[in-house]
């Protein structure tokens, strides 16, 4: 397991260097720069000569080449460089919003995880009925309905109509300001979990272990809890981790909607500002953070299930 | 006519219930930071952007403030400012009741330091654009003067500050970008987490993305003031969000865009708390002399007849504006009233299109951003109006960003665009002169030996008169040469909660406030 474990981490290397080479291409060859970005609203067009000294303050000035290699050689040393907007280190810059970030992907993901599994389970278990029909037409929904309108949805309703909650904003980091975006986050994964869920344990009620156990004259909530859970189980920890990975990324909509000050804002800001440092930053975060996730799932699949052997 | 006396009658009657109460001190102002993206840094030498201005009044103060009644600049940190005969030389009595928010008295020497910081060889500040105007700023950013030359400590509470040439340096000087900062803390590295300044609320806390709040500084200049105990500034850049988030009684402001500006002004109650200004942005269509066909005077006329403005304007932006007749707007002290906008008239197009040997029509390339108010959506309502005269528009749709390079570098046909035409007027007209380069803002390369004249007249002389009478020259000669398609003057609308009081209507720009004057009553929900 070690050895293996090592080997991923390994492999992340060359994804992490490959993912920072296209950002970086990408960026270079787009148009539109810090400076001008100073400029976009019309007010304050910011001053030729101060556009020129800005471009060879950051470094945009040299080749193409100079700049690449200068990127590679900071990321040798760990160094993500400076933002070009606040002029702080990269790292700094994203390590504030990496705990927003993680409250909103997990409390979405807790939330999809604790009616979408038992949802599917239960639709599972009686396919066909009304529950079944009704559990699945809601989880279709859930996966085709825009985040953005969803949101306001959910402002709507539990801010202004029931006052529930409050409708923006990040207060005190505390349960309040995070559940409407921590839902309007979590019902894409929930009806994916849903589905997937009632999809394995479908799949796992037919299959022959399962027949023998119930002829052997094993309880029916034994069949479920040795069987049917345990199963199902990799399958569905395989779609948590996938999920988990995506929702981090997929945030960018909610934590604008809500000034949720997570990750995907930050990038959103640094793309439309052609912070070309912190986009950089953020994206290799991102891939980071999928990338371990993954590899925890993995450990955990082998762990549920000691058929799976990674050598 | 009407449009502007209903405006006026708007603001005097928000101005006279303001002034009917007695401020209440304390309570919470919440306001809304909406122009999208989070605050750059703390540090305000680095952005020029309207959204980090937000919140800069509330803790820095510049040499001068935006006067919304007077309209015009006028010294905010000075209690005196006298000019040298030549007009070269300002002279500038700092006020002795100005206290930093670590305690420490306004001297000369953070003004010193503030403009030197501006300059320095090493950071492009953007406010270096003003500060560059002092005698002796350039060769200290280059490097070839330890100091600079122009700006001079008479003593402790008097600097004399010598520029290149005759200037109004009330108009560059009011900018947040030059915020005076405390010589003796602005350089340590708390200073970037924590930003120290004269204005009347002290920094407590930023929440990068999401908000930004203070507290009342109690050594405040003006007395009295500010009202409120303390301040947030939620960063909320989608409008629907700030909609619910308004109705919900969240946050006390909110700055409308059309549709909104609508479904407000339809309910019984929102409406009576709207404030709307005519501000100093002029909404255009630049088109480019070195593509052949708008070369020709001609062809930039037919394109000002063909498109029916009004229609667009009270259809898609929902009347969220004036219609432009010229470049200077409503609210310039040298705008002309006299002034007519081009007529719709299909016809005439067809006709001028005819006598500049463009019968059949042309074809050209029209960039333009997603902006609800002069982006896509106007291009496109525009595109059948034009082939009704054979002309045939091809959309370039390009990000905000994108759109601020390529008009710089020339590289477009045709562009649209909101851009700034005040307060100052001659500055604003200043970039139709030939002289101005086109990444600079005379973005349509305009070359007029007439109003180079005209330019070069108003900014040598000391008559007002005189200078307004050669602005609004120059104003109608822009208007006959239409180097742009004059589409309109940005209405800015503000709703507001009927707590909040204090209110400017700024026709620099609405958003920024001046927070020592707002105060909420007693039924705002916030503590």
């Amino acid at each position: 397991m070690l050895a293996y474990l090592a080997r991923r981490l390994i492999q992340t290397i060359p994804i992490l260097l490959a993912v920072a080479g296209v950002i970086f291409i990408l960026f270079s060859v787009i148009p539109g720069s810090f400076a001008s970005s100073l400029g976009d609203d019309g007010k304050a067009v910011l001053d030729a000569d101060v556009m020129a000294r800005m471009n060879r303050e950051l470094g945009l000035s040299d080749p193409l080449h100079v700049r690449f290699a200068r990127y590679v050689g900071q990321l040798a040393q760990f160094d993500l460089g400076s933002s070009f907007r606040t002029r702080q280190p990269v790292t700094g810059v994203i390590a504030e919003r990496l705990w927003p970030s993680a409250q909103l992907a997990i409390a979405s993901m807790l939330f999809a995880i604790v009616v979408g599994v038992p949802l599917g389970f239960l639709a599972a278990m009686r396919p066909g009925s009304l529950l079944d029909s009704v559990s699945m037409v809601a989880a279709v929904s859930g996966l085709s309905l825009p985040k953005f309108w969803l949101g306001l949805m959910l402002m709507y309703l539990f801010a202004l109509k029931l006052g529930w909650f409050p409708s923006f904003g990040y207060g005190d980091g505390g349960l309040k300001h995070l559940v409407l975006p921590a839902v309007a986050l979590g019902v894409s994964p929930l009806a994916l979990l849903a589905r997937t869920t009632r999809a394995s344990v479908l799949e796992i009620m037919n299959a022959d272990f399962v027949r023998t156990a119930r002829s052997k004259g094993m309880s029916e909530s034994r069949v479920v809890r040795w069987h049917l859970t345990r199963n199902a189980l990799v399958i569905v920890l395989t779609t948590v981790g996938l999920q988990f990975g995506s929702v981090i990324g997929q945030a960018v909509v909610v934590e604008k909607l809500f000034s949720w000050p997570g990750l995907g804002s930050l990038l959103v800001d640094s793309v439309s500002l052609r912070d070309i440092p912190v986009v950089q930053g953020c994206i290799l975060t991102i891939v980071l953070i999928f990338l371990v996730i993954n590899l925890v799932v993995d450990v955990l699949c082998a762990m549920i299930d000691p058929r799976i052997k990674y050598t | 006519m009407l449009a502007r006396l209903a405006l006026v009658a708007t603001i005097s009657l928000a101005a006279f219930a303001a002034e009917a109460q007695t401020p209440r001190k304390g309570g919470t102002i919440r306001y809304t930071a909406p122009y999208g993206s989070t605050f750059a840094n703390m540090d305000i030498h680095t952005s020029n952007r309207t959204q980090d201005e937000l919140w800069a009044k509330a803790i820095h103060r510049q040499l001068y403030n935006w006067d919304s009644v007077a309209n015009k600049p006028v010294p905010e940190l000075a209690t005196s400012v006298t000019a040298s005969a030549d007009g070269m030389t300002h002279t500038f009595k700092l006020r002795q009741d100005a206290y930093f928010h670590h305690g420490r008295q306004l001297k000369a020497d953070d003004v010193i330091y503030t403009f030197t910081r501006i300059m320095s060889p090493k950071v492009a500040y953007p406010g270096s654009r003003y500060v560059r105007d002092i005698k002796g700023a350039e060769a200290y950013q280059k490097g070839e003067a330890k100091t600079i030359e122009g700006l001079k400590k008479i003593d402790d509470f008097t600097v004399e500050i010598t520029f290149k040439e005759k200037i109004e340096p009330g108009f560059g000087f009011m900018n947040s970008y030059l915020s005076i900062y405390p010589a003796d803390e602005a350089e340590k590295e708390s200073f970037q987490a924590k930003p120290i300044g004269l204005g009347p609320f002290k920094f407590t806390e930023y929440v990068p993305g999401s908000r930004m709040a203070g507290e009342r500084w109690e050594k405040f200049y003006k007395p009295g003031k500010p009202y409120a105990d303390r301040f947030v500034i939620s960063i909320m850049g989608e409008a629907a969000a700030r909609d619910v988030a308004f109705r919900n009684r969240e946050i006390d402001a909110s700055i409308l865009g059309p549709a909104q500006y609508v479904a407000y002004k339809a309910d019984a109650n929102l409406s009576k708390n709207i404030l709307e200004v005519a501000e100093v942005f002029t909404r255009n269509m630049g088109m480019n002399p070195t593509f052949k066909p708008f070369a020709d005077k001609r062809v930039r006329q037919a394109i000002n007849h063909a498109i029916d403005t009004d229609l667009i304007i009270k259809r898609l932006v929902r009347d969220k504006a004036f219609r432009a007749t010229s470049w200077l707007p409503t609210s310039s002290p040298a705008y002309d009233e006299t002034l007519k906008p081009y007529a719709f008239d299909p016809d005439k197009a067809k006709k001028l299109l005819t006598e500049a040997g463009y019968a059949d029509g042309f074809e050209f390339e029209w960039t333009a951003s997603a902006n609800e108010s002069w982006g896509v959506p106007i291009v496109e309502a525009v595109i059948p109006m034009l082939a009704r005269v054979g002309i045939k528009v091809k959309i370039k749709p390009v990000e905000g960003t994108v759109l601020s390079e390529v008009v710089r570098k020339g590289e477009y046909q045709a562009y649209i665009w909101s851009n700034t035409s005040g307060p100052d007027p001659y500055a604003a007209l200043k970039c139709f002169h030939s002289k101005t380069p086109q990444n600079a803002c005379n973005y349509v390369l305009y070359n007029n030996p007439q109003v180079d004249k005209l330019l070069d007249e108003a900014g040598a002389t000391d008559d007002q008169g005189k200078r307004i009478a050669a602005l609004k020259q120059v104003n109608r000669i822009l208007q006959e040469d239409a180097p742009v398609w004059f589409f309109n003057y940005n209405k800015a609308v503000m709703a507001y909660q009927p707590w909040l009081h204090g209110l400017q209507a700024n026709a620099t720009e609405l958003a920024i406030q001046y927070y020592e004057d707002l105060w909420v009553d007693e039924t705002s929900p916030a503590k």
